[in-house]
């Protein structure tokens, strides 16, 4: 099906469903229940995981297959972001301009930046991208205010030209995001008895996007080029021995994953049509790396798990508090319930980062392949135990325990 | 003039003299030998030729083309492939993707952009790689690690890669050391059979002598970075100056 072997097409539709019916996945507890808070069906939050699974999709193309680590690639997710704000407010509120944009221009950016980064490698090239990261950055936060809006970032006006839309709407107001008219902030909200599911646009426009990039993805590591790619990763002594050339190989990963960055920019600013600087900040090139590592760097599904786990820990574990926490141990005798919140305070809240640290070191030591490593030994030890799963069924079992968060 | 023409080729690291003024002629479609003590060059000389190092004088003629000023990959293209004394394969890689990527190198040059074609979908090149991993016996070890292989199979797998690529010259640096002895019989009947089914010159360093009276139909000595004879399997045996060499200056 669609040039994938059977396994491989078993991933996809497994994930074509999950991000279908994620509205239902994701909220799994009626509105109002004290576990409600742990939903993350709502449109904003879907929107996020999938547009990090994007970007982590990408990045892996480069870390996972060929093994130069970026600490850079926020870079490209913020150019893109600013090009499509500069594309809703030269032409269309239309994402299609505006996202098609946001990956060239990223392309490009990554085309010049990767050009002088893979003169290194190892280490020195880690620290040139980081080096022109943080260069962009700086730049976007100073001296290219005029394009870039500086500290208040990239907003939409209602002086704006817009050629092929409006300036302002009948109303005086700024108008919205749309797909041919289908505004990206549209929901339909359905009650079943004490359920609310959402369903967005612009998140079923982000996911459509998220599954075209994830087909890509896997035609690629497939594809004889990822295998150079992963040739560069192994040996590249070897491969210049061999007749081939490890560079333009490298550099064309290196701005496959810059458009694939470009692409989550460029639908960030279609879902909310605004660009800061703080997109290229060297955190936010961090982050997409630990998703990459958490998830299984090199694996096809793992850097979507990654972002999923992460942007859920960073939106829901966050909101948690101590009053929150009280509720939950209530049914305890008091000096013990006072203990427990003590105890558990500091992983929940603000202290989410201290939990994501926590498990990012467990498992790069235990498990180096990332969550998917631990779905697969599960798997194997559920395959021991009943004999019966078949090559085909078994892995897709796999994926199915391995992606509650998406 | 043979297909591989060294002259004056000198190499200096730091005070030694690795190479000092070689000169050799290996003529198409035959093996040449090169054999000599430990130290006396013959890695070196290899690493000239296929641009891993650059000489520091003389000149190195492939097939009417200087080598010399030429990338390693360039000059794999040329028809120069070789095993190397350690084996270099990707350790990460399966056996059968190891023996693939050359086939690929070879067909398509040394970048093309085949991001979206699936590697199921190359009938040529996986019949290809399928054939040679036959005929160094590895078949039941495509799917596995290349890394995780012993010793003398990953020579086995690489001379399988550099084979693939239908080289017209192999260079060969101790390609059975560390083999069991079928295998290094195994090895040779595999390059007679090479030899006599296409056009093909092989350059081979061997301490194995059993290996290079086998195979070699002329021999070159070198030691202390300077070619002392050139002959053929049958004068060789016995030849005072190859003695010299392999018994070392004490005698003198
Ligand atoms: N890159 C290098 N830098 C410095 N010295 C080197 C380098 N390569 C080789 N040498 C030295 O040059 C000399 C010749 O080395 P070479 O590897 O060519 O010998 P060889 O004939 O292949 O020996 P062996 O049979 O042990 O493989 C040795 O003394 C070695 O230490
Ligand atoms: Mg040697």
């Amino acid at each position: 099906m669609l040039g994938l072997n059977r396994k491989d097409a078993m991933l996809l539709m497994v994930v074509v469903l999950l991000t279908l019916f994620a509205p239902f996945l994701l909220n799994p507890f009626p509105e109002g229940s004290s576990l409600a808070q742990f939903n993350a069906g709502y449109p904003d939050l879907m929107q996020r995981f999938v547009i990090f699974g994007i970007f982590a999709i990408g990045f892996n193309i480069l870390f996972g297959l060929t093994g130069y680590l970026s600490f850079g690639h926020a870079a490209f997710l913020g150019a893109g972001s600013y090009a499509g704000v500069w594309m809703m407010k030269l032409l269309t509120m239309n994402v299609i301009p505006a996202i098609i944009v946001s990956v060239v221009v990223a392309g490009l950016f990554s085309l010049l930046i990767g050009f002088i980064s893979l003169r290194r490698s190892g280490i020195y090239f880690s620290i040139l991208t980081l080096a022109f990261a943080q260069m962009s950055f700086a730049l976007a936060y100073s001296v290219l205010t005029p394009i870039t809006g500086g500290e208040t970032g990239l907003q939409l006006s209602l002086n704006d030209p817009r050629i092929l839309g409006v300036s302002s709407t009948g109303d005086g107001s700024i108008p919205v995001t749309n797909l041919f008219g289908l505004e990206m902030r549209d929901s339909f909200e359905w009650e079943v008895g004490a359920w609310l599911f959402t369903f967005n646009a612009g998140y079923y426009v982000c996911a459509a996007v998220m599954l075209v990039a994830f087909y890509v993805a896997i035609r690629i590591f497939r594809s004889p080029f990822g295998m150079m790619l992963r040739a560069v990763k192994s040996n590249q002594q070897r491969m210049n021995y061999t007749g081939l050339n490890p560079k333009p190989y490298t550099l064309a990963a290196f701005v496959i994953s810059g458009m694939y960055a470009g692409l989550a920019g460029g639908l960030m600013v279609s879902m909310d049509p605004l660009a800061g600087a703080e997109r290229m900040f060297w955190t936010a090139s961090g982050e997409v790396v630990l998703m990459t590592i958490l998830g299984g760097a090199g694996t096809l599904i793992g850097p979507v798990l990654g972002a999923g786990l992460i942007k859920y820990m960073e939106n829901i574990v966050s909101k948690i508090n101590s009053t929150i926490l009280h509720e939950w141990f209530a049914f305890m005798p008091d000096g013990i319930e006072d203990l427990l919140v003590t105890l558990v305070y500091p992983f929940i809240g603000k202290g989410w980062h201290l939990t994501l640290g926590i498990m990012f070191m467990l498992v790069v030591i235990f498990l180096p392949g990332g969550l998917v490593e631990g779905g697969q030994r599960i798997g194997r030890l559920f395959r021991r135990r009943d004999r019966k799963g078949t090559g085909v069924e078994a892995p897709a079992a796999e994926q199915r325990r391995k992606t509650p968060a998406e | 003039m043979g297909i591989l023409e060294v002259k004056n080729v000198s190499k200096r690291f730091g005070g030694l003299q690795a190479l000092g003024d070689v000169n050799l002629s290996v003529a198409e479609n035959t093996v040449h030998a090169i054999i000599g003590p430990n130290g006396a060059g013959k890695s070196t000389l290899l690493n000239c030729l296929i641009g891993k190092l650059i000489p520091d004088t003389g000149s190195v003629m492939f097939d009417g083309n200087s080598v010399l000023g030429r990338k390693p990959y360039e000059i794999n293209q040329m028809g120069i492939s070789r095993v190397f004394q350690t084996p270099e394969i990707f350790a990460d890689l399966t056996v059968f993707e190891n023996v693939m990527i050359p086939c690929f190198a070879t067909r398509d040059g040394a970048f093309r952009m085949h991001a979206l074609e699936s590697v199921a979908n190359e009938p040529d090149i996986v019949e290809q790689a399928e054939t040679m991993l036959a005929d160094v016996n590895m078949l039941d070890k495509r799917n596995v690690h290349a890394g995780s292989l012993s010793r003398g199979d990953k020579r086995r797998l690489e001379m399988a890669m550099c084979l693939s690529q239908q080289p017209k010259l192999l260079l060969l640096d101790e390609p059975t050391a560390g083999m069991a002895r079928a295998d290094t019989n195994n090895t040779i009947d595999l390059l007679k059979e090479i030899k006599d089914k296409r056009d093909i010159t092989m350059c081979i360093i061997e301490h194995d002598m059993h290996v290079v009276f086998s195979l070699a139909e002329r021999i070159t000595v070198l030691a202390q970075g300077t070619p002392l004879v050139e002959e053929t399997p049958e004068n060789i045996k016995g030849h005072p100056k190859v003695r010299e060499a392999y018994l070392g200056e004490a005698q003198v």
